[in-house]
């Protein structure tokens, strides 16, 4: 049965911990297998506890998890360094389908920790031959809390990115201002076909989306990724659910044509 | 083939049965009902036959052995993370047709909700036999026959009806046959488990409930009536939500376990998240979730009603809150929204 059991996490080995800020680290664990951007895992320390992260960035043998330290789990997890392991379980949840951002025009939208669960949109769309009708939008809360630094850069230069912080200390040379600012001047050709992405606290999405749509987007076009409280990633807890839908196993991606019916 | 037994075979009945089986019944516990000196009837594992309730309509419901309030599911030590043992002893549950309805809604999640099925819910469930409490009459705050949950009729052991004094049991898993037989005094008699056909307390569900409800002021009430103790989650047979708890020993802290406890959506910090996020502050709004989740959600998701109006909640509240009268009081909102 053990084998069987998905509540045993398995080891991994943490290959390197990239600091972004004092308190959002992106520990890179040894992993090979399936696993799609806007998936997440279970990090699960023993006698402390268990926390879903998502999925920051997937290689041949390793994948992401960016973590901002918040409590008793994450805490801990920043007690460990590379060579050390962790333990994890998952992927779980249904992540983003990145092909259907080729042959369209795109707009990311995500906020502070939100940038994780579309890390991997967001360099698929980067590599993609001509990422000229690509667009992010990035804001963070201030200059300290970006995340990605270098990433941001690299996607500077193939994609149309606009980063944005909440506030900043006099003499800030960058945008300032919620995201929400920087989506009506966006100079796309078709908004009713282009599709959008939006990632980030549900005040933000809320108000992103109204955007959008003043814009002329449509709901079936707008794919949104929601966080809700977990505590097994597997359909048997019911934190997660909202109306008729589990997060944890239908999402945490949907199409807001789904999602504008949730009511907590 | 059905039997009819008196009080002491069916004690010699049990006393066999216990050789093989574990039993979990309904038990009466004097003075420990909703208030002190109200009795209340609890499950437990019983050792003789004196010890079942089966008379009175049990305060808590028959899922406790499938979902302990607390179990263990992992140790830990300094190397390994180990399963929790489960003692293998084969076990009977007594339980009235609205909780063995109950164990199809406890299925369903445990088993049938996402591709992997709870290895720890299943454990138990392999090891369960359920044994079938006939209804001669309906209970305080029944409501079965509107939930279509006042029968159970296939998948019970056998079933056991109190009738002046005297056992009446059908069996239908032949394995239990040869333990009636061997009853002194058993008499072989064709015996059909009593249902009820008719509640007192009805409920009429809409079969559509428009978003618009979810606003209602229907729901105000309960944000100053209800005191969100939980008690309504934690006795009703179709609930399944969980927490994930884990400790540390304390004189030793390098081990330690995982633990899951039993979770409700009434409760302050079922929905917390991370930097101070919180969703349903309001009891008025937990109490509008947990009442479409058994009436309108579950439903749209698996194709049948969660709730199987066993009334345990209306008997358990501590502030009277009936969940019977706010199922009609949905329909009526429903019904004014509908031919406005
Ligand atoms: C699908 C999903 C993806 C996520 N992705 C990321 C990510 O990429 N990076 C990141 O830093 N964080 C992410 N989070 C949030 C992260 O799971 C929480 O910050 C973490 O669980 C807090 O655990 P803790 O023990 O450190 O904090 P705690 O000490 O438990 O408490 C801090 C707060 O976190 C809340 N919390 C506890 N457990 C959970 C839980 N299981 N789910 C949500 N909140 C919880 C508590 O109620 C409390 O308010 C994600 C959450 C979800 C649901
Ligand atoms: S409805 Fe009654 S039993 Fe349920 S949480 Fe509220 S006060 Fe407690
Ligand atoms: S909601 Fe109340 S009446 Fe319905 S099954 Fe649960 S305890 Fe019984
Ligand atoms: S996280 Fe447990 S049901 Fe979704």
């Amino acid at each position: 049965m053990n084998t069987l059991n998905p509540y045993l996490p398995f080891s991994s080995k943490i290959l390197e911990v990239i600091k972004h800020t004092e308190k959002e680290y992106t520990f890179r664990m040894e992993f090979k297998g399936e696993v799609k951007p806007g998936q997440f895992f279970e990090v699960s320390i023993p006698k402390y506890g268990e926390a879903p992260i998502s999925v920051s960035g997937i290689g041949e043998n390793f994948v992401d998890l960016t973590i901002r330290r918040v409590g008793r789990v994450t805490n801990e997890v920043f007690e460990r360094y590379e060579g050390q392991s962790l333990l994890l379980r998952g992927p779980y949840g249904n992540g983003f389908d990145v092909d259907l951002y080729r042959d369209c025009e795109v707009v990311v939208v995500a906020g502070g920790t939100g940038v994780s669960p579309v890390r991997g949109v967001i360099q698929a769309l980067s590599d993609m031959p001509d990422a000229s009708d690509k667009y992010v939008v990035a804001g963070f809360r201030s200059p300290e809390d970006m995340l990605f630094r270098d990433d941001l850069k690299a996607w500077d230069s193939k994609l149309n990115l606009t980063l944005t912080v909440d506030g900043a200390p006099e003499g800030y040379q960058g945008n300032i201002g919620l995201v929400t600012k920087y989506i009506e001047g966006l100079p796309l050709k078709e908004p009713s076909k282009a599709r959008a992405v939006v990632v980030g606290p549900p005040p933000m999405m809320k108000f992103t989306i109204i955007e959008l749509k003043k814009k002329g987007f449509t709901d079936a076009n707008i794919t949104v990724s929601h966080e809700r409280k977990m505590c097994c990633g597997l359909g048997k807890c019911g934190h997660c659910r909202v109306n008729d839908h589990y997060i944890c196993l239908d999402g945490p991606v949907f199409s807001y044509e789904v999602a504008k019916d949730f009511v907590d | 083939m059905g039997y009819v037994l008196n009080k002491e075979s069916f004690s010699d009945l049990v006393s066999a049965l216990l050789k093989d089986y574990r039993i979990f019944a309904p038990v009466l516990k004097k003075g420990a009902g909703r208030f002190t000196d109200v009795d209340c009837v609890i499950y437990d594992e019983v050792k003789d036959a004196s010890e079942i309730e089966l008379e009175k309509k049990s305060d808590y419901a028959s899922k406790e052995f499938l979902t302990p309030l607390s179990e263990t599911l992992l140790y830990f030590t300094e190397e390994e993370v180990k399963e929790a043992d489960l003692c293998e002893k084969k076990v009977l549950i007594f339980g009235r047709s609205c909780d063995l309805n109950g164990l199809k809604r406890l299925d369903q999640i445990y088993l049938d909700n996402g591709l992997a099925k709870d290895p720890f819910y299943k454990r138990r469930r392999d090891l369960i036999k359920p044994v079938l409490i006939g209804c001669g009459h309906s209970y305080d705050n029944c409501f079965c026959v509107s939930m279509d949950s006042n029968r159970f009729e296939e998948g019970y052991a056998f079933s056991v009806d109190l009738i002046d004094g005297e056992i009446h049991s059908n069996v239908l898993d032949k394995e239990f046959d040869s333990f009636f037989k061997a009853a002194a005094g058993a008499k072989e008699l064709d015996v059909t488990p009593r249902f009820v056909t008719e509640n007192e307390v009805k409920v009429e569900i809409p079969d559509e409930i428009p978003g618009r409800i979810i606003t209602d002021d229907l729901w105000d009430e309960y944000t100053t009536r209800c005191i969100n103790c939980g008690r309504c989650n934690f006795v009703c047979p179709t609930c399944t939500c969980y927490t994930m708890q884990d400790v540390f020993y304390s004189d030793n802290g390098r081990v330690g376990e995982r633990r899951r406890v039993s979770a409700s959506c009434m409760v302050d910090g079922y929905t917390d998240v991370a930097g101070g996020g919180q969703y349903r502050r309001k009891n008025g709004e937990r109490m509008r979730f947990k009442v479409l989740h058994k009436i309108s959600d579950f439903k749209k998701r698996f194709g049948y009603q969660m709730c199987v109006g066993c009334g345990r909640c209306d008997d358990i509240c501590p502030e009277y809150i009936s969940f019977s009268n706010i199922i009609n009081k949905v329909n009526d909102a429903v019904k004014k929204e509908v031919n406005s």
